[in-house]
């Protein structure tokens, strides 16, 4: 499958806004044997004085930029190629909770895929006793883990009212959960924060997923802005694999991945910091086309 | 020493002091040793203080006080209203350490710092320890101190490690332990010093003779290893603080002072490809070390902890580069988790094939089985805690194993739950040190913070340390905040000790790189200190003339007080009020603009402005109108010129100078004009005209210079017009135009700059314009471009 992806954000200020450094994360990953990034860039408008590019911690790019007078509108376009190739997995040799714990107490690598880097706190996602209970009533014994991680997440969809307008980019997760409603960023950050209580490692990603679906399928939630899942570990032998809680299903084909990191806040597409007053005006487009 | 005293034949008083001395029962003391003798350390104190009457302790005690409460030493005590600034709690009998003591605690703790370095070198770059099995991956990598993004950063001068502290204290058997370590910002050092400065008043004619060693060498050599690590073209090396709401602000400004360091706020600091800059009246000047006093993941809120709003955008990347030098490196706490101290030791042994020199205290993280087992077992003898938590033992209350929470949880039940949140240290019996308290020496648990400083050759350690004393019986707690107290302490000598200073010595001169760096962030605060300063005076100044015509007429509704009221009133008065809260409110801005910028302000000059500050309050709860208000208002006058007399005479007169006197310049011309604006239009009852006149306080030169009563001309000659009138307008402006030509950006070879342009111009205006000439529009002219000026001051010079 070959997308061509566009991504525009853009942020209007109702005063001029100076001094501003951001960090960009948008330019889809390249990922052996399951994404390959044939062409991308990145573009800022007005033009930036400072621009270096490198990968973080958990291997994503990012780019630096800074500019040093001030605006009213700041623009960042974003296209790109992207070939993805089906994923086949095997369903059975997930381990259940109490192998799992084994299997991690095992772990002596801190390298950026270690599962290590995904229990417990970070700053968006807090585990508490209420999702705690959630997760384990979710339960049956025996369980393994890709079912464990595949009834937590049909569980989400159905208990959850997908609604843009309930929660902004700030929400707290404690809230989207308490009144069930929301957009992917909350679905995914309690769903990881519901794996995390249960020992199993989770993660974030953003990405995007395709805009038109394939005939006779329903148009998946979340295509006309980028889109965010789980990224959860069922175990040294089935490894890392991902979820998509808003639309209730195993990440295949039709999601590109941009970033993974522990939460939303090691992956927003755009962190700055930047002096301003008064109101500021965002707009996000995105194109995710099959060609 | 050649022979121990015997106890019972001291001289009175000191034999009740010593014999009531009642040391804790299964403890180590510093006074005594295990035998109950004096240590040979504390022979010639004890020599010395046991042959003062209480009297003269008392004295010397007040002495010591009185040094600290000068020096304008406090530390912020936060409670849950509101968080004050309290005395500092100096014991004043200073703990003292043996050489053989000594010795061991050197050797130990710089095989320590050695040790941390390596263990840090390790965790943010190949992290074999974690890969073989030394350290477990799930602690650091659920360690918020533990900071991704600095992973393969590779610091500048080769050292993660360049400050590190370490607290110490003496176990029953008599054993040096280490209790923590301390790697992000350790804090102290300063304070130290201090307790030293304050303890020698007390002790001034022993400690001359004494030999102790001194601290000055220490910081030298640290202050010329952190110049030898900059760069050619830096502006000088910055403490970077988080800002005087910080506990640790006060050190902070007296250490930048005492080494002749830039003391930084994030905001003072930006990035210019790849470098880090400091803003400066002068344009963005380079910088490439920072003293760091602030804990890593607030330097950045771009690539470290978004929330923070002491930082600088885009640092931690200026220190991946290479270009800056962090002191310590960003995310060395790591180091401090308590939980790291049940590694270390076999860590050092892997490594080294020794023991540690010096033990830390023996820790169990419960996230491993057989160790949560043990620990489970004999939970009696064990303090828990967070197993990522930071800070000291005995600096919080310890949580009991069979303690519940609200859910009715015990810790144990807790533990067995979430074994890798916990920690368990064995219950450690401090030593004990005299402290002098209602006229009798009390022994008290404490524990000593030693400083260890990076030099050229290698590391070197303050000869002396900062020690913590608990409140005592039975109680552990030593933090200040639980009203514990803190004491010098004393390394002695065998031998005679060299008299050490700061200053250079003849055989390596040293020279300051630049005379003079002024942040924009200081320029502004002290250009606002001159504002609110002369807003404080002049708004007195309203007041004494309001109220002295009150206590006359006796009578709120006349004609005169109407139209005095009318301009109060724009200045948030009421004709009622007494004091009013205007002042109090332009002396409460004056504290806060000299609370940023304590390290360039004189410890008198603040002690002098709280002085007015504490003084308007309280008339204005006490006053009441009339005499009594025109009275307070005098008073606060008063002590309005002392302050303003202190910093004329004894301070620097160096480019921020120049701004607080621009400040106060700018704001006496703008209050002036609108002063002179409201009193002197037409139809004005009689007296009006002397209002003015009585503000500007130049009532006796108008008699000498006019000998006919007010009118309109001389009122206003006098007051806008008059080039020798230290209150009129265009002196303010001669007088600040020559403080903008000694301002960076200005001389006389180049061509004027749009401010030197509007200042001429305004002054040429003043200068050219005759009595009759000046009209209510032509003041509110002056008016508007008198505070022009001050914006473009602030966009030129301050931002």
């Amino acid at each position: 499958m070959r997308y061509e992806i566009s991504l525009e954000i853009s942020y209007e200020y109702a005063f001029a806004a100076s001094g501003g450094r951001h960090l960009l994360r948008m330019l889809p990953a390249h990922i052996e044997s399951r994404q390959h990034r044939i062409s991308g860039y990145v573009s800022v408008n007005p033009a930036q004085e400072e621009r270096t590019d490198r990968f973080d911690f958990f291997n994503n790019a990012v780019s630096e930029i800074a500019s040093h007078h001030s605006h009213d509108i700041l623009t960042f376009k974003m296209l790109s190629q992207v070939e993805c190739f089906e994923q086949f997995r095997s369903f059975n040799l997930s381990p259940d909770l109490e192998k799992l714990k084994e299997e991690m107490s095992q772990l002596q690598n801190l390298s950026n895929e270690s599962p290590l880097h995904f229990i417990g706190d970070t700053p968006r996602v807090r585990i508490n006793n209420d999702i705690k209970q959630f997760a384990l009533n979710s339960l049956k014994g025996g369980m393994g883990c890709l079912d464990i991680i595949e009834t937590i997440g049909l569980k989400l969809h159905e208990e959850m009212t997908f609604d843009p307008t309930a929660t902004t980019v700030e929400t707290p997760m404690e809230d989207a959960f308490k009144n069930r409603e929301g957009v992917c960023q909350d679905y995914t950050h309690i769903m990881i924060a519901c794996l995390r209580s249960i020992g199993i490692p989770a993660g974030y990603v953003s990405g995007f997923i395709r805009t038109i679906p394939p005939e006779g399928q329903e148009r998946l939630e979340g295509a006309d802005a980028m889109h965010a899942w789980v990224r959860a570990w069922a175990g040294t032998e089935t490894g890392w694999i991902e979820y998509d809680p808003t639309n209730a299903l195993f990440v295949n084909t039709d999601h590109i991945v941009v970033a993974y990191g522990r939460d939303y806040d090691d992956v927003a597409p755009i962190k700055g910091v930047l002096k301003m007053f008064g109101e500021q005006k965002t707009t996000q487009a995105v194109d995710v086309v099959l060609i | 020493m050649s022979s121990l005293s015997p106890v019972n034949k001291m001289p009175a008083p000191a034999e009740k002091l010593l014999k009531n001395y009642e040391r804790v029962e299964g403890v180590s003391d510093e006074l005594f040793d295990h035998e109950g003798n004096i240590r040979n350390a504390w022979q010639p104190f004890v020599n010395f203080f046991t042959k003062l009457g209480l009297d003269d302790i008392q004295r010397r005690i007040a002495r010591g006080d009185q040094y600290l409460r000068d020096a304008g030493v406090f530390y912020r005590q936060y409670d849950a209203s509101e968080a004050s600034e309290r005395d500092w709690p100096l014991s004043h009998i200073p703990v003292i350490l043996g050489s053989s003591d000594w010795e061991t605690i050197t050797a130990g703790l710089k095989q320590r710092a050695d040790l941390l370095e390596m263990v840090l070198a390790d965790l943010y770059g190949p992290m074999n320890l974690v890969t073989n099995g030394y350290l477990p991956g799930e602690l650091i990598a659920r360690s918020s101190s533990w900071l991704r993004p600095m992973v393969g950063a590779q610091p500048h001068n080769g050292h993660f490690l360049n400050f590190v502290a370490f607290e110490i204290g003496r176990g029953p058997d008599g054993r040096w332990w280490v209790l923590g370590d301390r790697t992000q910002a350790p804090s102290g050092a300063g304070f130290a010093l201090e307790n030293r400065v304050a303890t020698t008043h007390v002790f001034s004619d022993h400690y001359r003779k004494a030999n102790v060693h001194r601290l000055a060498g220490f910081f030298k050599r640290f202050r010329d290893h952190l110049y030898s690590i900059s760069r050619e073209n830096d502006c000088g090396v910055g403490v970077l603080t988080p800002g005087r709401l910080n506990d640790g602000y006060f050190e902070h400004a007296y250490i930048a002072r005492y080494l002749g360091f830039m003391l930084l706020e994030g905001e003072d600091i930006t990035v210019r490809n790849g470098e880090a800059m400091v803003r400066t009246v002068d344009g963005l000047k380079p910088i490439s070390v920072l003293w760091r006093r602030m804990d890593s993941s607030f330097v950045d809120p771009l690539e470290l902890n978004s929330a923070s709003m002491i930082g600088t955008p885009g640092l931690a990347n200026v220190v991946k580069q290479g270009n800056l030098t962090m002191i310590n490196s960003l995310g060395s706490g790591i180091l401090e988790t308590r939980s790291m101290l049940a590694f270390l030791p076999r860590i050092h042994q892997a490594i080294n094939g020794t023991d540690l020199l010096l033990p830390n205290i023996a820790t169990w993280w419960c996230g491993q089985e057989a160790e949560r087992r043990y620990v489970l077992d004999s939970a009696e003898d064990m303090m828990f805690g967070p197993a990522l938590s930071r800070s000291l033992p005995f600096e919080v209350n310890e949580m009991h194993p069979m303690s519940r929470d609200e859910d009715g949880q015990t810790l144990k039940q807790k533990i067995v739950e979430n074994p890798s949140d916990f920690v368990a240290q064995e219950t450690v019996k401090l030593s004990t040190t005299p402290v002098f308290e209602d006229n009798r020496l009390k022994a008290r648990p404490m524990t000593i913070r030693v400083f260890l400083a990076r030099t050229e050759q290698g590391w070197d350690v303050m000869p002396g340390g900062y020690a913590r004393i608990g409140i005592g019986e039975g109680k552990t707690v030593l933090a200040l905040q639980g009203g514990g107290k803190v004491a010098d302490v004393w390394v002695s000598s065998k031998q005679h000790v060299e008299q050490e200073t700061l200053g250079s010595d003849t055989k390596t001169e040293y020279v300051r790189k630049i005379a003079e760096v002024l942040p924009s962030r200081a320029a502004d605060n002290l250009f606002w200190l001159g504002r609110y300063i002369e807003r404080a005076e002049v708004l007195s100044r309203m007041t004494r003339a309001y109220h002295t015509r009150l206590e006359e007429s006796d009578d709120f509704d006349t004609p005169l007080l109407n139209v005095f009221a009318q301009y109060l009133k724009m200045h948030n008065i009421k004709p009622d009020d007494a004091i009013p809260e205007s002042i109090c409110n332009a002396l409460m801005s004056a504290m806060a603009s000299a609370g940023h910028i304590r390290d360039r302000f004189s410890v008198d000059g603040w002690l002098a402005l709280k002085d007015v500050s504490d003084n308007a309050w309280k008339f204005h709860k006490q006053v009441l109108p009339g005499d009594d208000t025109a009275d307070a208002a005098q008073v606060l006058l008063r002590k309005i010129s002392g302050f303003s007399g202190l910093v004329h005479d004894s301070m620097y007169h160096h480019t921020g100078w120049r701004f607080m006197k621009m400040g106060r310049a700018l704001e006496r011309a703008g209050l002036m004009a609108s002063v002179l604006r409201h009193f002197i239009k037409q139809g004005h009852p009689v007296g009006s005209l002397d209002i003015p006149v009585d503000i500007g306080d130049s009532l006796m030169t108008h008699r000498h210079r006019y000998l006919v009563n007010t009118n309109r001309e001389t009122v206003v000659d006098l007051l806008a017009l008059d080039n020798l009138n230290p209150r009129s307008i265009i002196y303010q402006i001669t007088e600040c135009q020559q403080h903008l030509g000694f301002l960076p950006g200005e001389d006389d070879h180049r061509q004027k700059s749009l401010l030197s342009r509007k200042m001429l111009r305004l002054h040429t205006d003043l200068a050219t314009t005759l009595p009759h000439q000046v009209t209510d529009k032509f003041l509110q002219n002056i008016e508007n471009r008198v505070y022009e000026i001050c914006d473009l001051i602030s966009s030129t010079y301050l931002t």
